[in-house]
């Protein structure tokens, strides 16, 4: 019999994912919140948005939008949730404290660019 | 009780030798709980779900209390290799339990050590971890609470008796869409000989909230 790790490979070889199967960002990747200001139902709070950071962890599975679900539109757009790193002084410059004090939070992937 | 916890009248049958405050919620109906009962009648007549329902998600939250969590919480503090599988996953190994989830949320467990204190907060409006710790105090729900664990984490612990020394990295956790998170607390120092039962008595409910330390003391108090 193959070993786990040969077959994972073939078929690693053989298969399309589709879109949104996959993450976009891996953990480490340095990311900006985008600085939308969509109308209607939203999950990613203001005072976060614009704010860098760093990709800590790919929460599996893909999840369907919270903003999305808001309005009963469900069916078929899950997408990867990030948890994401930010520190305390990136989101308020005058933060008192340790400057590895950090804010978390998991973020949709349509929320996250690549910086 | 009625859906807002009200006791009915009904509910109080026995003799009145005594004199006692008033039980009926005696001001007028608030926009919100109007609100609430005109939806849940309209859902109900459109039969979207049954009285019955309701019911029996109020049994499900009200089976949910903080000894759910300071079971888990024990079990990691004994048992190394679930403590791991917490760590690396908090629903399925609450769910070997038998600690079921009722929704589509995701459990981030978060692990204090030496270097490292977590807080949870969810800034948007109360998302909590339900299925381990039931209902949210008052104070995780209002404005303050939420407003300035993620502005000044420190002060708000301050508050609590709690103080980080500047060594001790604070992460805040903001929950807001699918993800719950649970502190898991330090184990202190000189329970090496308790029992099961006599840890979970010091694992309180905001130490799983990470606004305090577990302390031997928390468990005097409790008893």
């Amino acid at each position: 019999m193959k070993q786990e790790a040969e077959m994972k490979n073939e078929i690693a070889s053989m298969v399309v994912t589709a879109w949104g199967e996959q993450p976009i960002f891996q953990v480490g990747d340095r990311i900006r919140i985008r600085p939308r200001s969509p109308i209607g139902h939203y999950r990613v709070p203001t005072y976060l948005r614009g704010k860098r950071g760093r990709v800590e962890r790919v929460i599996e599975p893909t999840g369907i939008d919270n903003e999305q679900e808001g309005f009963g539109r469900n069916a078929g757009s899950k997408l990867h949730y990030y948890r994401v790193a930010v520190p305390l002084n990136e989101i308020w410059p005058d933060y008192v404290g340790s400057p590895r004090d950090g804010l978390h939070i998991e973020v949709y992937e349509t929320w996250l660019e690549r910086i | 009780m009625d859906l807002q916890g009200h006791s009915r009248p009904a509910d109080h049958d026995h003799d009145h030798d005594h004199d006692h405050a008033d039980i009926t919620k005696s001001s007028a109906p608030q926009y919100y709980s109007i609100m609430e009962t005109a939806v849940r009648e309209i859902l109900i007549e459109k039969k979207m779900f049954e009285a019955d329902e309701i019911r029996r998600q109020i049994e499900v939250l009200d089976s949910r209390t903080p000894a759910l969590g300071a079971k888990v919480v024990v079990r990691a503090w004994v048992d190394p290799a679930f403590r791991a599988r917490l760590l690396a996953n908090g629903r399925t190994a609450c769910e070997e339990f038998d600690i079921s989830f009722y929704d589509d949320t995701q459990l981030i467990v978060l692990e204090n050590t030496e270097k490292v204190h977590n807080l949870i907060v969810c800034t948007l409006c109360s998302c909590y971890p339900r299925p381990v710790l039931g209902l949210p105090p008052d104070w995780y729900k209002l404005k303050p609470y939420r407003a300035r664990a993620v502005i000044e984490p420190r002060s708000v612990l301050a508050e609590f008796g709690t103080i980080i020394p500047d060594d001790v990295e604070v992460r805040v956790s903001d929950s807001t869409a699918m993800v719950r998170y649970l502190v898991l607390p330090r184990r202190p120092e000189g329970t090496e000989d308790f029992s099961e039962e006599e840890l979970a008595a010091i694992v309180t409910r905001d130490t799983m909230i990470g606004v305090v330390p577990a302390t031997i003391a928390a468990g005097r108090v409790k008893q």
